[in-house]
């Protein structure tokens, strides 16, 4: 009898739908059927079975890989860390909060920079959250009570597939009973996405120039005149706009890597942040980001709590965390040549980095962490395979909305795979024993007096 | 084994009315003893100073949603203001701290127990992170409810019942503590950008008012008959003329009796009263009603309150009253962040600097103080910043030294800019009274704990109880004649034992003794309505299922469950 | 005036961070004194003296105390960082950081800085010969109250982000400005002697701006109200005035609106 598994959580994108129904066989060894997913979300269950290794893979002088066991990867890998000035561990995309916790510790004691995807992604979110605050809502709020939405720069219908059924345009939720029908859709974009294709209103923007859009749409709010076109929006639809947003109930600005990644970046996310806080003054307005993978929220909620910084984080000095995107970001880091290892884990940054900075890093040594090969591990000194979340792990994960969502797993990891959080573990007991062996710096602590009830 | 003695202290125990003797104090397994019981202890040498159960700490925002919120968008408040690492882990922040120095700097104070002021029940997997990364202090977070659609609809509906066995299942899901309240009504209204300005305004769609709110949970908890109260922070909150609001809340609670079996007498905890305490009807006549306050609270004893006070520092406030954050982003036009929660809550966080140079911010420090002094009662008036709001909880022995010191108080009156107008608009001038180290520890533990239904456990030094042991240095006999003395014996503490094992010694962290989570089980009748209409909300308008809303064991770490029976 | 001249002999692999550089730190101290003094490769904490060549010794203050740095120190971070008082010159390029919460004192650099120079600056002067970078004279990350006073003077190019949340104190570039001139600013002037790229006093509150070229991408938020002759670093001029962001909150003052300015040169 296969065996159906309900209320599981899709580890793909920061919808985090988590109504997704999982059929596994008799043996709970294989993923036959996923219900109520979007196609891309099917395909990391299915991707679970294929393209599998259950030992890590080390580089040999020539070039090949062999296997070698989880005890000589955590020794290696707590070795290079051990040696070098100022290592970097960057990732995160796909992981749970415990293995993101697990590797600050790891971090912390082994002094080295830590990072993750948003710092090649929504890290400008940050900076203007940084300067500018963040007001905002769960998705629910959107599907309860939303009359307007904005989605600025964002194409949920490719990149979130279900992020306009569960929340945003299509539901109906509390007093919003009428749906879609009860909703206007303002979408601005320069391209003619799909989800332009929806709205009541698109206005094409300029490449690189919302922030002037921006700045014209607060400048209107404010009641004042602007010029007869901006950004190549004109003015009568920029009015049209500011009045829709004006008169809404409840609206919501929704917006993704059209602002974080155009000219100016964080600036672009804080004029917006600037034009929901005016709008509040009027009704009621949050504001958004789109953000990617399933758990990219989870390392900044992690390091927050731990250190007080969501990204960026150099604890190269080991009495003080220190964080200036810019300067402590992964791919400044790389560019400039400041780091000299790095660890790349639950992530494709070999991928996902520009060609120069990954030709940078690969002079030093270089680990990945992964569940599968990609084009990082294959260019890796040292490839460390683990459990999938969401599908072989569960844990904590955040939704582009803060909301954390508790992760089941359908099926165990193969044999001998660790989880990164136990992965991180045992590479920090490792750690600590190269640290003891390097000569006690200080008198240890005391042991404790006394002991616990019930010891 | 795991025998400790405590010699020769000057005892403060409120619980068992011990006003400063000097005593010994037994300590095995983990546990309070009598002496007697020991048979070869470890020695504490305590002479000349202070002996008083760990602290408890009633009101805090430490752990969540909204407190991660105000560190990650401050990094300023970490950038030159964080001290080096001095424990396992790093310490970072100063009104906003890291979970670890949370843990750290409540330990170095002799504290114990912390009482997370506010949890999101949607959010409750994330305050449970932080409390398992929060170490040493034992944790318990209060679920709000006063915006909360289950309640409004129960409520609204006189179904006293219903709304009970919705919070037992509440706090089960959320392994919640207490019946958590902010702006009751108000929080509501602010999802369309509005408020519930007093306990009369009528919430937007809901047709009940913040005044049915108040008493229906009260009634809710006195049904169930929890260990804690109904926590309130009332309508109206931070605006001046706002003292009749809180007068009018504290009014509902008349004809309430407590009924539970856990030694708490209040029905009803209103907390930050400072906030609430203000005279005036605009921020240029602002003044202090701290006399009419107290004069009621004094007469009532089954109300509770902590003061929420201004401790003159740059800090970051954090409140579900989303509406007041909103006010106050517009008074300062400083970043502001908020998360409106689904069905539920909402959160706003904005920083905010209270300066000697600011007459409302001086006037809001002498409020606070005034409370304190005027009190009769101090087993019902603790001692918070509810931090980080007034200020961050360090700052309790400054507030301390403030209070046993008039001197103290002087002191920081120097520094004010507009001292003549603060002197005019409260009457922190006319008070001589100085709190004794056992009206303190009062304040500190014994008062907390009883309220917060816990005095079986935390707050005092009766054998049974968690060895939980505070020492400081200071000499009932022989009290320094410098103010700042007390500040640094209350900062850190000579010894803190907690569950037997010496934590701190020297004000430094030497050990870090397991934490525990401390939540409320309730025994409710099944009811098929409240589980259908669970079954319907989540359907309908939450954007997860119930089946992941609810706590998972694996993400409680190191429960201490309190069980409630109310079907009995 | 004493001198104290340290010359970078053994470059590090990565960067180096050295904060400790700073006439407060070198004053009342012989060369050897100095060259025990901390400085941070990664996370590798090493004397000075690892790195550097010491001579001569700091005067009895920092007022008294100058610094003279030779060698390439392109690699070598926090040069002068909240130094209070004294002199640095650094004969030629220096990393991120240079000057940054500078209270008082000089920072001569004749070659080229990275970004985050100036950052948090309250007072003092900091000249650049060549280009800077990023963030030059900005607020740090989150702080609302950024450059509160001081001079900070560049020669040549400036990169994007200036002067963000300027509250005070004069930055003048002699070149050409990248995108977002003060933004946030809610007092302080900047100058532009060439060509400002675009976004220039976005979000801004108060505070004056200059440009002496052309801005290639004017905001929509700011409005041309007349002309003005004024005088800007020594020389008198016309300008193009305007007010804005008016898409920003503006304080009133004695019953007037107070906002920024942006000049532009006619
Ligand atoms: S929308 Fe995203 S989270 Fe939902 S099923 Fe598709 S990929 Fe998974
Ligand atoms: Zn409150
Ligand atoms: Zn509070």
């Amino acid at each position: 009898m296969a065996k159906k598994i309900e209320n599981v959580g899709c580890p793909f994108c920061g919808v985090c739908c988590d109504d997704l129904v999982v059929t596994v066989s008799d043996d709970g060894k294989k993923i036959l059927e996923v219900e109520n997913s979007c196609i891309i979300g099917s395909t990391v269950f299915h991707r679970a079975m294929s393209e599998r290794h259950t030992l890590p893979r080390l580089r040999q002088p020539d070039g090949t890989f062999k296997e070698i066991s989880y005890d000589e990867a955590i020794d290696y890998t707590a070795k290079v860390l051990h040696n070098a000035k100022k290592p970097l561990i960057y990732g995160f995309g796909s992981t749970n909060c415990e293995g993101m916790a697990a590797a600050a510790k790891v971090a912390e004691q082994a002094g080295a920079v830590l990072d993750n995807c948003a710092s090649i992604c929504h890290g400008s979110s940050f900076l203007a959250i940084f300067d500018n605050g963040y007001p905002s809502c769960t998705l629910g709020e959107v599907k309860n009570r939303a009359d307007v939405i904005v989605y600025w720069g964002a194409n949920p219908a490719h990149a979130h597939p279900r992020h306009m059924s569960r929340y945003s345009i299509f539901p109906r939720g509390f007093f919003t009973g009428k749906g879609h029908k009860g909703r206007k859709i303002i979408v601005i974009d320069p391209r003619h996405t799909d989800t332009a294709q929806v709205a009541d209103i698109h206005l094409q923007v300029q490449q690189g120039h919302d922030y002037d859009l921006f700045d014209a749409f607060r400048t209107v709010v404010r009641g004042h005149d602007i010029p007869d076109v901006v950004a190549g929006v004109k003015k009568e639809q920029i009015i049209e706009a500011v009045d829709i947003m004006k008169k809404a109930r409840f609206g919501t600005i929704f917006y993704g890597m059209g602002l974080c990644h155009s000219d100016g970046r964080n600036h672009n996310v804080d004029i917006a942040i600037s034009l929901t806080r005016d709008l509040n003054d009027f009704t009621k307005w949050t504001i958004m980001a789109m953000r990617g993978h399933y758990n990219i929220t989870g390392p900044g909620a992690v390091w927050s709590w731990q250190y007080g910084f969501p990204y960026c984080l150099d604890l190269t000095k080991r009495d003080i965390a220190h964080m200036n995107p810019g300067e402590t970001s992964s791919v400044d880091l790389a560019m400039r040549e400041e780091v000299d290892a790095f660890i790349n884990i639950g992530t494709d940054a070999a991928a996902h980095f520009p060609i120069e900075p990954v030709k940078r890093l690969r002079k030093h040594p270089w680990i990945t962490i992964d569940p599968h090969p990609n084009m990082a591990t294959e260019i890796s000194d040292l490839h460390i395979p683990v459990g999938i979340v969401g599908v072989e792990v569960p844990g904590i994960v955040y939704r582009m909305d803060n909301v954390p969502i508790q992760y089941r797993n359908v099926i165990e990891p193969p044999e001998g795979v660790p989880s990164d959080e136990e992965l991180f573990e045992r590479i920090y007991e490792r750690l600590c024993e190269l640290e003891a062996e390097d000569a006690a710096r200080e008198p240890a602590k005391a042991a404790p007096e006394g002991a616990r009830a019930g010891e | 084994m795991g025998e400790l003695i405590i010699k020769n202290g000057f005892v403060f125990d409120p619980l068992q009315e011990i006003k400063g003797d000097r005593m010994d104090i037994g300590i095995k397994d983990g546990r309070i003893v009598e002496t007697s019981a020991l048979s070869s202890p470890k020695t504490i040498d305590a002479a000349g100073m202070a002996v008083m159960a760990g602290g408890v700490d009633v009101h805090s925002h430490v752990v969540g949603p909204k407190v991660n919120v105000g560190r990650l968008f401050r990094p300023e408040d970490k950038l030159f203001k964080s001290p080096l690492k001095r424990c396992d882990r790093m310490e970072m922040g100063f009104s906003v701290p890291s979970t670890f120095k949370t843990g750290y700097d409540y330990a170095r104070m002799g504290y114990v127990f912390v009482n997370e002021a506010a949890m999101p029940p949607l959010h409750s997997p994330h305050v449970h992170e932080e409390i398992r990364d929060t170490p040493i202090i034992d944790n318990a977070a209060m679920p709000v409810f006063g915006n909360n659609w289950f309640t409004l609809e129960y409520l609204k509906n006189n179904e006293i019942e219903n709304n009970a066995a919705y919070t037992a299942w509440l706090l089960r899901a959320t392994r919640g503590f207490a019946i958590k309240v902010v702006n009751p009504g108000g929080t509501e209204a602010w999802g369309w950008g509005l408020n519930c300005e007093s306990i009369h305004d009528p919430v937007p769609y809901f047709d009940i008012t913040p005044a049915k709110i108040i008493t229906g949970l009260i009634e809710t908890n006195e049904f169930l008959g929890l260990p804690h109260s109904m926590h309130l922070h009332c309508n109206n909150l931070g605006n001046p003329g706002n003292y009749v609001d809180a007068l009018d809340s504290f009014k509902l609670a008349e004809g309430y009796t407590a009924k539970n079996t856990f030694g708490r007498d209040q029905v009803l905890h209103m907390t930050h009263v400072q906030f609430s305490s203000y005279g005036g009807d605009s921020w240029r006549n602002i003044d202090s009603q701290t006399k009419e306050i107290m004069d009621y609270v004094n007469a009532h004893d089954n109300i509770t309150i902590d003061i929420g006070q201004v401790t003159l520092d740059e800090t970051t406030t954090m409140t579900a009253d989303g509406p007041f954050e909103h006010h106050l982003r517009s008074l300062n036009n400083l970043k502001w962040a908020n998360t409106d929660v689904e069905l539920e809550t909402a959160a706003g966080i904005v920083p905010y600097i209270y300066s000697p140079n600011v007459k409302v911010s001086t006037i809001q420090w002498a409020i606070g103080l005034e409370l304190a002094l005027y009190s009769n009662d101090l087993m019902r008036t603790f001692i918070t910043t509810d931090h980080p709001n007034a200020g961050p909880f360090i700052r309790y022995p400054r507030v301390i030294k403030w209070l046993m010191s008039r001197a103290a108080r002087d002191e920081t009156m120097k520094t004010f800019k507009w001292l003549d107008r603060t002197i005019e608009s409260t009457t922190i001038d006319s008070i001589d009274r100085e709190l004794t180290l056992y009206e303190i520890a009062q304040m500190t533990r014994a008062g907390p704990a009883k309220a917060l239904g816990i005095s079986n456990i935390y707050g005092g030094l009766a054998p049974g109880m968690d060895a939980n042991v505070a020492i400081y240095a200071l000499n009932p006999e022989d009290m320094p004649s410098d103010p700042d003395m007390i500040e640094n014996a209350f900062s850190r503490c000579a010894y803190l034992v907690k569950d037997g094992i010496v934590t701190v010694r020297d004000g430094e962290v030497v050990a870090e003794p397991a934490k525990r989570t401390v939540w409320v089980d309730v025994k409710v009748p099944e009811n098929a309505q409240v589980q259908r209409d669970i079954y319907e909300h989540f359907l309908r308008h939450y954007s997860v299922g119930v089946e992941n809303y609810q706590l998972f064991e694996a993400n409680l770490h190191n429960p201490r469950v309190i069980e409630v029976d109310s079907t009995q | 005036m004493k001198t104290v001249t340290i010359t970078l002999a053994n470059p590090p692999e990565l960067y180096l961070e050295g904060q400790n550089i700073t006439p407060d730190n070198f004053a009342g101290k012989k060369a050897a004194e100095i060259a025990t003094l901390d400085v941070w490769e990664g996370k590798l904490k090493s004397p000075l003296g690892k790195y550097f060549t010491v001579e001569g010794e700091g005067g009895a203050t920092a007022a008294d105390t100058k610094i003279v740095l030779r060698g390439d120190c392109t690699r070598v971070k926090r040069i002068g960082q909240q130094m209070t008082a004294g002199e640095i010159v650094v004969e030629g390029n220096a990393d991120m950081y240079i000057g940054g919460w500078m209270k008082g004192g000089k920072i001569h650099v004749k070659g080229n800085v990275d970004s985050f120079c100036g950052i948090g600056m309250e007072g003092g002067e900091l000249i650049i010969d060549g280009n800077a970078g990023h963030h030059l004279g900005s607020s740090p990350r989150g702080e609302w109250r950024g450059m509160q006073g001081g001079l900070i003077r560049v020669a040549g190019d400036a990169g994007n982000d200036t002067a963000t949340f300027i509250n005070g104190g004069t930055i003048i570039i002699g070149g050409n400005a990248d995108i977002h001139v003060s933004t946030h600013g809610e007092g302080g002037t900047v100058i532009i002697k060439g060509d400002a790229k675009g976004r220039v006093g976005g979000q801004m509150v108060k505070g004056d701006i200059f440009v002496y070229g052309t801005i290639e991408y004017p905001l929509p938020g700011f409005q041309l109200v007349g002309e003005v002759e004024q005088e800007v670093d020594g020389a008198t001029a016309r300008f193009a005035h305007y007010i804005g962001d008016l898409g920003e909150r503006h304080p009133v003052s004695r019953g007037k609106t107070v906002y920024a300015n942006i000049y532009t040169r006619l």
